[in-house]
């Protein structure tokens, strides 16, 4: 088999390296001023923290997601970012430590944990066999212990493939990826239901799952268009980033905002055809005053202006063009989660605190400060890939 | 060949000339285009983006045939929705307002993509002339090897420019494997 090598490391003037210090600075900056928070305002606090790690914790699990779905399925478009991803699903240590504040702010944050409200509710006392404090934490480290066993396993085999090209190593990481889809699919919903879906105890909806796993490909996707331009700045890295793969990373923001909106609309029109009254109170809340201008700006903003601007195969073939593209989607993410997690805790205001912005810019920084760690270890780009050749033709 | 005087033999359909490696059909191309010609058409035996660039086709109308299918689509699915729960059989299911727009969208969804996809076949068949029993350039005996490993360029007779001789000399300078006249 033949050896693919194109072994490009980031420079120590390269300007991902002075955006990883300002995200530093950023990040312990956010964190102190949300830190504030939790003393002027603890029940805001755990909010705008929960929101915050979501979003930052969507980009890291869709990014596995990403991965793994190229080692089964290959293509150039996956060989150029696996490192971002790789990287990105590196920083799941960091994430576990991350949400040891909305371990400890369940009391804060989930009506069912409060003994007195339990009491009073017949639906609630049904659920308590599932939700209960102890067996949400026991939960959660389930999740982070399968999800750091498959990132690290799928990291270690990829450096391994670095240093030699070994055909069973391809076949391994694939296996791997198989099980590790399914992995994912099953502990994502769990995750989201359990983090997300139990702020509104007597809600459900089979398709939330779901939801939020585009909502977490798509951010991934966009976080590596934006990084790729960021690590373009050289012409070593550059060369690798076409018009091709470009068209290619643009095609699968598109696809994905497309799922997005079709789950959106799907969980929308079951409910509202079913019109049962637990199911329906949680768009109630959001259809009225400012949450209701959201919902119809998520319909236009997240869906139809970033579909027809992916439509236009100019967009998709720059780089530069596609990045602002990519920068849109990842804030209107923010946006999307913001409606999902948000009214459950304040139905009637829909202004945003301003911890909420501290809380993900703070969670943000150490985030990207760890992720562009990751990748300054190793090369930028997989060697051995057995998809690179296609890149350098 | 050249015997009897050009303006006494019968018109041509056009120049063509066969190359073996689509570089050099892409400098050709470029050439003819320098030299002045503005008909011609390139056959290749796979799609290369870089010749309908240098022959200097730019897109076409299809997509925005595409698009008024889509938009026809659409508003004809709603209006039939519209016509038969608000005008027509007016019925109250559960509560839920005569115009539901949210248990239209389905339908309305699926016309668009019909007719917007009725329209890209159509369409496309109708701007690319398909189907189309008859074309000069396979009076060329050679030209079955577009579909294999050659590449042709065809300078029409058309062209403002074209000249049977000078015209097929100026092709010749372009080293081509051959150069054969393309009969109607």
């Amino acid at each position: 088999m033949e050896v693919v090598a194109s072994n490009v490391t980031l420079d120590a003037e390269h300007p991902i390296l002075r955006l990883q210090r300002n995200a530093l600075i950023a990040g312990v900056a956010g964190l102190a001023l949300t830190a504030v928070g939790f003393f002027v305002t603890p029940d805001q606090f755990f909010r705008s923290y929960l929101l915050g790690f979501m979003y930052w914790f969507g980009i890291a699990l869709g990014s596995m997601a990403i991965l793994m779905i190229h080692h089964i399925a290959g293509g150039a478009w996956g060989a150029v970012i696996r490192r971002m991803l790789e990287s990105s699903i590196g920083t799941i240590p960091v994430l576990a430590v991350l949400f040891i504040p909305v371990a400890l702010g369940t009391h804060h944050l989930y009506e069912w944990t409060h003994a007195d409200v339990v009491a009073k509710d017949a639906v609630l006392q049904a659920k308590q066999a599932y939700l209960n404090v102890p067996f949400f934490l026991v939960r959660a480290v389930l999740y982070f212990v399968v999800w750091f066993a498959v990132a690290s396993l799928l990291r270690r085999w990829s450096l391994e493939q670095d240093r030699e090209l070994d055909p069973r190593g391809i076949v391994r990481m694939e296996l791997m990826s198989r099980g590790g889809l399914v992995l994912y699919g099953i502990t994502v919903t769990f995750a989201v239901v359990d983090w997300v879906m139990s702020l509104e105890p007597h809600w459900f909806s089979t398709v939330f799952g779901l939801l939020l796993m585009a909502g977490q490909g798509l951010a991934a996707f966009a976080f590596c268009v934006a990084v790729s331009t960021v690590l373009s700045r050289r012409e070593s890295v550059a060369r690798f980033f076409g018009p091709a793969q470009y068209h290619d990373l643009g095609n699968f923001m598109l696809a994905f905002t497309m799922i997005w909106a079709y789950l959106s609309f799907s969980q929308l029109l079951i409910i509202w055809s079913g019109n049962l009254p637990e199911e329906t109170a949680w768009y109630f809340t959001r259809s009225q005053g400012g949450w209701k201008v959201i919902g119809y700006s998520l319909i236009f903003l997240h869906f139809a202006v970033p579909f027809a601007v992916l439509l236009q195969r100019k967009i998709k073939r720059t780089g530069s063009k596609l990045a602002l593209v990519a920068l849109w989607l990842l804030f209107m993410r923010f946006v999307d989660l913001y409606w999902l997690v948000a009214p459950s805790l304040h139905p009637t205001s829909a202004l945003p605190h301003w911890l909420d912005f501290t809380a993900v810019i703070g969670i943000g920084g150490v985030w990207l400060w760890f992720f562009v760690g990751r990748l300054a270890q190793n090369p930028v780009l997989a060697l051995n890939d057995p998809s690179l050749p296609e890149v350098e033709a | 060949m050249s015997s009897r005087p050009a303006s006494s033999r019968p018109p041509i359909y056009g120049l063509m000339a066969e190359f073996s490696d689509p570089n050099e059909l892409i400098a050709a191309i470029r050439q003819a285009r320098a030299g002045g010609y503005r008909r011609m058409d390139a056959y290749t035996p796979y799609p290369i983006e870089e010749v309908a660039h240098e022959l200097g086709i730019h897109g076409n109308h299809l997509p925005k045939l595409v698009l008024a299918g889509g938009v026809i689509g659409m508003c004809a699915g709603y209006a039939l929705q519209y016509w038969t729960s608000v005008i027509e059989y007016p019925i109250n299911v559960g509560g839920r307002p005569l115009n539901s727009i949210i248990s239209f969208m389905p339908i309305t969804f699926e016309t668009t993509v019909l007719t917007a996809a009725i329209f890209a076949v159509f369409g496309m068949l109708a701007l690319n002339g398909l189907p189309m029993p008859y074309h000069p350039v396979f009076n060329v005996p050679r030209f079955a090897l577009a579909s294999r490993d050659r590449f042709f360029l065809c300078i029409e007779a058309t062209d403002p420019m074209f000249d049977r001789e000078l015209t097929r000399r100026f092709l010749e300078r372009l080293v081509p494997r051959s150069v054969a006249e393309v009969e109607h």
